[in-house]
This record gives C-alpha cells, sequence and structure tokens, in this order.
C-alpha cells in the first residue's frame, strides 16, 4: 500500500468514524430478525414460545404484506431480515417472484407439510390454514340449501348475499382459485351472478359480512372462519354458521399464512431451524390456536371452538395459483364490477 | 441595498438541501416510469381509472365546499364576534384533527351503517335510516376530520388583518357583512387557499377512510394497482401523475393571483370582536357545540366505551412507551419540520426569482403522494445511501453495515421531507401579510435587521408558527405508513399499534390507541389555544 492510499484510507476513516455513532443496528449472533405480515398478537406468542425452548432470541417487525417486500428489495444484501412472514399466499408468491427469498432444502418441512400448501421449490411454506366459504344464517337458512360456492351465483339469493369488497386479498385469492380450478369464462360467470345478487354495496371486512348476516341484512356471504370464531367467542350464540362449501367436488377453498427464508438472510441456519420447529405438535396448535385457524400438518387438533364445526375436505389445488392468477383475478372482479 | 449582500449563499444553498432531500424518494418513484406496463394500463384505462378519476374530482369538490363552509364560517364567528363559549370554542374547534380521519369513519360506520347500532336501534322501532357508505358519507366525514386545516389559518389571517381591512373597508361605505366579502375574505386568500389544498392532498392521499365507505378514488386505484395487481411500478406511475395534476393546480392558483398584494398598510389593531345579538348569540354557541359534538366528543366518547370494553385486554405498561415514542417523534418532527419550513418561507420571500418558486414547489411534493408510496421512495433512498456508506466503510476498514436504515434519523427525515408543505402553508401565509415597507419603516426608526426579525416579524409569525407545528405534531402522531416501513426494530407507537389492530380485523380493540393519540392531539391544542393571537396581539401599533 502506498503511503499517499493509506492516507486517503486514514482520512475516509476519520470521516466516516463519528456516523458510526447513529446506532448503527447491531449484528448480534444468536437474534433472529423477523419481517411479519402477520400482526403481533398473533405472532409474539409464537416468537416468546420460540425462545423459550430454544434459547434463539427474535426480534420482529410488522407491516403490510407488500410493504415488507418492497423493503426487502430495496434493502437488498444489506437487509437485517432473516425470515418474512405473510398472510396469504398470494403475497408468498409474489416474494418468490420478486426474487427475496431463497429455497429451503428440509425433509422434515417437506414431509409434513402437505404439497399443495408450500412452494414446489421450496421458497415459502404455509405454516396455518385459513378456510373461506360460504356462512349462512343459523335458522333462516337450511343446512342443505346452499353446499357450493357456484350456488350464491343462483338469482334465488337475489338481494340476500353479503360480500366484502373486491380489494380485499383474500376475495382475489378465492376467485384466482376458481380461475385455476373452472377456468377464466365460468369464473367470471359465477362471479357476476354474486354481483348480481348482492343486498347491499360490498362491506369493508369479514366482520361486517357476518353482522350483516345475523341482523337479517342478508342471509347468506362469504366470510374466513377465524373472524366467525372470534365472534362467537365473544357471543357463544352468534346465529351464523359455516357452510363446508363444495365437499362433493373440489373442496373448501383455503390459504394459509406462511413463511420464507429472505435471499440474503445472514442466519439462514437458525431461521430453517425456526422454519421447522413451527411444523411441531406444540407449534402448530399455538400457531392455528391464537386465531381459530387450521394446522397444515395432519393430526394436529383444533381449538375446541373450532373443533365443533367439524371436519372439511380442502382444495388441493397448489396455492401457489392464488398468486399467479391473482392479476387475472383482480381484473375478472373489475370487470364484473365487484367493488 | 446593502443588507441583502451576503458572503456565504446560505439561503440558495439551504434550498437546495430541501430540494434534494424532498426529491430524492420522487426521483426514485419517477424511475418506475421505466417500466410502463401497457397490458395493465390498457386494463385500468379500460375498467377501472375513468370511474376512479369522476369519483375523485367529485369527492373533492364535495369535501372542498363543506370543509370551506365549515372552517371559514366558524373561523369570521369566532373571530369576529363574541357569544357565549366563544373563547372554549376559538381552540377547541382545531380537536377534531387529533381523530384521524379512518377511525372516525369507523365510528360512524359502527353507528349508521347497515349493521349499525343506530340502524338496527331504528330498525326495531320501524324506522330505516338512509345508506351512508356512499360518496356523501365519505365526503361529510372528511369535511368533519380536516376542517381544522382551513378553520385554523383563515382564523389567523382574520385576526391579523381584520380591523384594518374592515376600518377601510366600512370608511368606503360597506357593512361589516359586506365588508367580509370584498375586503377580509379576499385579504385570508392565500390562508384559505394554503389550508384548502391541504384538505384537497389529504383527500386525494386517503386510503383508509374511502376503502371503509367503499369509495373508489384514484388512492384506490393506487393501491388496487400495487396490492391487487402487483404493479408497483404502475402504482407509482398513477401516483405521480395525481400529484403532477395536484401541484399544476396549485401553481395555476398561486398564478392567478399573482398581481395581487395581501398587505394592510401598517399593522393596525387587531380586530376587536362584536357581540352577536342576543338572538343570533345563542344559535352561533350551539352550531360550534354541535360541530365539536359531532366530530370530536361524540366519537371520543364512543372510543372511550370501546377501549374499556374491548380494549383494556390489550393495556398493558407497554403503553407509556408507545405513548412516549409518539410524542417524542410529534414534538422533535415537528420542531425540525417547523423550522425548515420557516425558512422555506423565508426564502421565497426574499427571492422573487421564478426558480426558487418552482424549488419550493418541488420541496413541498411529498404530501401530495400516498403515504404508502413516498414510504417506498424514502425506503429506496435510505438503501441507496446505506449501500453508498457500506463501500466507503469497506475501503476504510470500518464496520460495514448499514447505519441509516432503521434509525430515527431515518425516520424524521421522512417525516420532514411528507409534511413540510403542512408547515410551509401557515407561515407562508404569515409571512405574505408583512409588507416590504413595513421592514422599511422600522430600519428607518433605528431598528437593526434582528430587531426587525424579533421586533416586527416575530409577533406577527409566531401564531402560524405554534400552527404549523401542531399540525405537523397531531400529523406525525397519525401517520402510518412512512413509520410503519422505517421504524426502528421494537419501537412501536400509538399509530403502529392502530394498525396492528385494525389490519388484524379487531377495530373496538384499536379504540385504546386510538383514544391515546386523541388524547396526544390535545398537547398541540393547548399551545394553539396560548398563542392566540385575538388575546396575544399587542395593542399598541408601531405605526
Amino acid at each position: 500500500m502506498t503511503a499517499r492510499r493509506r492516507f486517503t484510507r486514514a482520512l475516509v476513516a476519520l470521516c466516516l468514524a463519528p456516523l458510526t455513532l447513529f446506532g448503527a443496528p447491531t449484528h448480534a449472533t444468536d437474534i433472529l430478525t423477523v419481517y411479519s405480515a402477520r400482526n403481533e398478537q398473533l405472532i409474539e406468542p409464537i416468537f416468546t414460545a420460540f425462545t423459550q425452548e430454544t434459547g434463539i432470541a427474535v426480534r420482529f417487525t410488522t407491516d403490510k404484506d407488500g410493504a415488507l417486500i418492497e423493503r426487502l428489495k430495496a434493502e437488498g444484501e444489506n437487509t437485517p431480515a432473516d425470515v418474512l412472514i405473510t398472510v396469504d399466499a398470494g403475497n408468498l408468491w409474489l416474494a418468490k417472484e420478486m426474487g427475496v427469498v431463497q429455497p429451503v432444502v428440509s425433509p422434515t418441512l417437506t414431509s409434513k407439510i402437505p404439497t399443495h400448501l408450500r412452494d414446489s421449490q421450496g421458497h415459502w411454506f404455509g405454516v396455518s390454514m385459513r378456510a373461506r366459504v360460504v356462512m349462512r344464517h343459523a335458522s333462516k337458512v337450511g343446512a342443505n340449501e346452499i353446499t357450493r360456492y357456484e350456488d350464491l351465483a343462483d338469482p334465488k339469493w337475489k338481494g340476500r348475499l353479503c360480500l366484502r369488497t373486491a380489494k380485499n386479498v383474500y376475495n382475489q385469492s378465492l376467485v384466482a382459485m376458481m380461475i385455476a380450478e373452472l377456468g377464466e369464462a365460468r369464473a367470471e360467470q359465477i362471479v357476476k351472478g354474486w354481483v348480481a345478487n348482492l343486498a347491499t354495496p360490498p362491506l369493508p371486512n369479514d366482520t361486517a359480512v357476518l353482522q350483516a348476516i345475523a341482523q337479517g341484512v342478508c342471509d347468506v356471504g362469504l366470510a374466513n372462519t377465524y373472524y366467525l370464531g372470534r365472534l362467537v367467542e365473544k357471543e357463544p350464540n352468534f346465529p351464523v354458521v359455516p357452510v363446508w362449501t363444495n365437499q362433493e367436488d373440489r373442496g373448501v377453498h383455503v390459504n394459509v399464512s406462511g413463511v420464507a427464508v429472505t435471499r440474503h438472510a445472514k442466519r439462514p441456519e437458525l431461521a430453517k431451524k425456526f422454519l421447522e420447529w413451527l411444523t411441531t405438535d406444540e407449534a402448530q396448535k399455538r400457531f392455528a390456536e391464537l386465531n381459530h385457524e387450521f394446522p397444515v400438518v395432519a393430526g394436529v387438533a383444533v381449538s375446541p371452538l373450532v373443533a365443533k364445526w367439524g371436519t372439511f375436505k380442502s382444495s388441493e389445488t397448489p396455492l401457489a395459483k392464488a398468486g399467479e392468477l391473482q392479476r387475472a383475478a383482480v381484473q375478472l372482479m373489475d370487470r364484473v364490477q365487484w367493488r | 441595498m446593502p443588507r441583502r449582500v451576503s458572503l456565504f449563499p446560505l439561503w440558495p444553498i439551504g434550498v437546495a438541501v430541501l430540494v434534494v432531500m424532498a426529491a430524492a424518494p420522487l426521483i426514485a418513484i419517477m424511475t418506475s416510469f421505466r417500466a410502463i406496463d401497457v397490458s395493465l394500463w390498457a386494463h385500468l384505462i379500460h375498467h377501472v381509472l375513468p370511474g376512479y378519476a369522476s369519483e375523485t374530482v367529485l369527492l373533492l369538490g364535495i369535501v372542498l365546499v363543506l370543509t370551506l363552509l365549515l372552517g371559514v364560517g366558524l373561523a369570521w364567528l369566532t373571530t369576529a364576534y363574541t357569544f357565549p363559549g366563544v373563547r372554549l370554542f376559538r381552540w377547541a374547534l382545531v380537536l377534531p384533527l387529533a381523530i384521524p380521519a379512518y377511525v372516525l369513519a369507523f365510528v360512524y360506520l359502527a353507528w349508521f351503517d347497515v349493521t349499525g347500532s343506530v340502524t338496527a336501534w331504528a330498525r326495531t322501532a320501524g324506522v330505516v335510516l338512509p345508506e351512508i357508505r356512499n360518496r356523501w358519507g365519505a365526503a361529510v366525514t372528511l369535511a368533519l376530520a380536516f376542517y381544522p386545516y382551513v378553520y385554523l389559518p383563515a382564523r389567523l389571517a382574520f385576526a391579523s388583518t381584520g380591523a384594518r381591512a374592515l376600518e377601510v373597508g366600512q370608511t368606503l361605505g360597506l357593512t361589516r357583512r359586506a365588508a367580509f366579502w370584498q375586503v377580509v375574505l379576499p385579504l385570508a386568500r392565500p390562508a384559505i387557499v394554503g389550508g384548502a389544498a391541504l384538505v384537497g392532498f389529504e383527500t386525494l392521499a386517503d386510503f383508509g377512510l374511502v376503502s371503509l365507505f367503499g369509495i373508489d378514488t384514484l388512492s384506490v386505484g393506487i393501491y388496487k394497482a400495487w396490492y391487487g395487481l402487483f404493479s408497483l411500478p404502475t402504482a407509482m406511475q398513477i401516483a405521480a401523475v395525481l400529484a403532477l395534476t395536484a401541484m399544476l393546480l396549485l401553481a395555476l392558483e398561486q398564478w392567478a393571483r399573482r398581481a395581487a398584494r395581501y398587505t394592510t398598510p401598517g399593522r393596525g389593531a387587531a380586530l376587536t370582536p362584536q357581540p352577536l345579538s342576543p338572538l343570533l348569540a345563542p344559535v352561533a354557541s350551539v352550531l360550534c357545540t354541535a360541530v365539536l359534538l359531532v366530530a370530536w366528543a361524540a366519537p371520543l366518547v364512543q372510543l372511550v366505551s370501546w377501549a374499556w370494553l374491548e380494549g383494556q385486554a390489550f393495556l398493558t405498561l407497554r403503553y407509556a412507551s408507545f405513548f412516549g415514542h409518539s410524542l417524542l417523534l410529534g414534538t422533535s418532527g415537528a420542531l425540525v419540520t417547523a423550522v425548515l419550513a420557516l425558512f422555506l418561507a423565508y426564502a421565497q420571500r426574499r427571492s422573487r426569482h421564478p426558480t426558487m418558486g418552482w424549488a419550493v414547489r418541488v420541496a413541498l411534493l411529498g404530501y401530495a403522494l400516498p403515504g404508502a408510496v413516498l414510504a417506498v421512495g424514502v425506503v429506496a433512498v435510505v438503501s441507496a445511501l446505506d449501500r453508498l456508506w457500506i463501500a466507503a466503510a469497506k475501503l476504510a476498514n470500518l464496520p460495514a453495515t448499514p447505519v441509516l436504515a432503521g434509525t430515527i434519523a431515518a425516520l424524521l427525515a421522512a417525516y420532514t421531507v411528507r409534511f413540510l408543505v403542512v408547515a410551509f402553508q401557515p407561515i407562508h401565509a404569515a409571512l405574505m401579510r408583512i409588507t416590504p415597507s413595513m421592514d422599511e419603516a422600522a430600519q428607518s426608526l433605528g431598528a437593526s435587521p434582528l430587531q426587525v426579525l424579533t421586533r416586527v416579524h416575530w409577533p406577527l409569525v409566531r401564531p402560524a408558527l405554534a400552527g404549523a407545528a401542531a399540525f405537523v405534531f397531531i400529523d406525525i402522531v397519525k401517520e402510518l405508513p412512512i413509520t410503519l416501513m422505517t421504524r426502528p426494530f421494537g419501537w412501536e407507537t400509538l399509530a403502529t399499534r392502530i394498525f396492528e389492530l385494525t389490519n388484524d380485523g379487531r377495530w373496538e380493540a384499536a379504540a385504546l390507541p386510538a383514544l391515546a393519540v386523541t388524547l396526544a392531539g390535545l398537547l398541540p391544542t393547548l399551545l394553539l389555544a396560548r398563542t392566540d393571537p385575538t388575546h396575544t396581539t399587542p395593542r399598541n401599533s408601531p405605526c
């Protein structure tokens, strides 16, 4: 090294040194860093249990899926995040498309998690299952009066259907999976029928849909079961029940809350360990029970409240389709003016 | 003139720094124009944008009319007249600003939506209430949430120019009412337009409230392009077009009044409010009470009730730290932003060069974009700076870790970019009412430039500065997308608490942090009460 170059380096170091005082995020060795779109109350207890069992500390930050993926993209190789957690499959698919997650090779994960609930190349894994089904008023609509998503398009339900807004990702995933399973033309026909049957303009959230059914604004609707679980937990006689939809053919539409290891994870081994830990029976039970969801690992019990609704067959179309076809689904919903 | 000579070009350099700071995230957003998704745009133009654009224009129009009516009307009422409770109303009418618009929307919907408590109760009584989940419901809620943006600057303008203007009007034979329309209102135009511009930007950028009301505005289209259609570049392109349109409209308004002067000769005395007639006084009191009740007190009571019933389980000691973080960010952000806005406003006052006008406009652009889009731009810039730092650090054998991402410094810089205009508008409006001849008169009386600043400018600018800081504080405490995307690990605020709960559909539980945000908003409002110009303007006039 020439004297001049050494001098330049020393000068640069001297100028930059004070800046390091600005609380640079430290990379402690045994801390796993997580970006989570699953909100704190539904994820923090999991981290606590993980830390207790393994001694590995977890630090995390929450935001919406899209924002977290953009953040990972912008941060690139300097990202502090090791793990990404989302609440739907579409965004996991997007994370893979954007190249912000990396494949994980783990026989534990592939043997425990059913094929359709994870990425075929190991880029992401579903860890809890959420069912989006037809909801009916417990007394006004008979148990066998409606059995399929398609039935909601029947003119019989004209002015009796409540839907959440099309801006919601769960509706977008549902329509995307219908495109995958029934073809775009048939899916469009059905969704158009739904919109024609609306009792009131699309509601802002699933809870509002369930309350509207309970109050008689409409008789049937679509919602994720855990929202019903929360309402029933507060009010045991809440007059809405889930319909296990399409049991004769393709099964109930499910989505996942899932995890992935970031492409530039600083501690990929810890991240993998966390993913595998999530598929242990105890973690599965906890993860699902926090929000009345369903475990992805076979044989793990659901919460007593959820158990009352009985068991169901779920659709086995790979969930990656929900991401792949989301754009087509949103465009379809625009065409039929589901707002 | 000799006083304009300076060795160090402080003003241009300072303005340039602000412009670069503000422009950096915008440039990051502009790079989205490299990737235009033609098929997606075709779909949007055919099925989405025309309807969304007309909805935006309609909503914006109604909101602006309502906020101008409420804001200007209440400002004039509480400045020009006295009636029972007026001293309280003067500052209390700013309070509704502290309730985030989407929280207000949620409360109203919980009462009046098809499943709302009032609607259900009315139904049992055989009364069918009209639907409120439509354009009108959204517009009324937005107006109630945002009218203080017009009310406060209008009041400051009326209070500081009112007396002399009224005198002039009245010597010309105008009645008090006619003088208001022909003299006072035109003089207050920059202040009112500034406030209305803030309302307009807030309405254009709002996503939370309009999606609760099921109204499809262009900001919904922006989110649809990003979250639904997975095309962030397209979302940014729509946002950029929207922001530029808003800026051009504002520039057009400035151009339309380019020749006008908004200064009254001399400082004059402050307006002396007149008592209202015994018939009208109770009406005025009831009106102000009604606005406060609907926009602030009743929602607050509902929030308290939910917080008690649903939020208790979530109330832990951590709330002390959430509250502390919000206050810290709010106060430091408000201070920094208000000082920079003051600087920018003076810079514009000193130079009539067109470049300065455009530089200022660019520096203020951050507010016209939806927060989430700006947040992406901020993260892009912060990450790029970190990459530069790491490259430099490697060269110097220093630890090569990011230094900017996830720091409070980055967060505060982002707030400044976002809210500079919020502070700028009231300060700028106040400065426009100080004539150059006032400076000269003071100097001819032997005052040094510093004395001109402290004795002539400061008393006139102080109320506007306090208002500016209060606006920014409240905005920061409510701000979500930027806080979420750039906050340090584990650094939660009241706004991020609201997000955690509402994003998960637990709206009633979110009443607890929403209530805390509203309480935090009380603090700057008290500051406003203390700097109220109707009480503090000195009576002795130097001219």
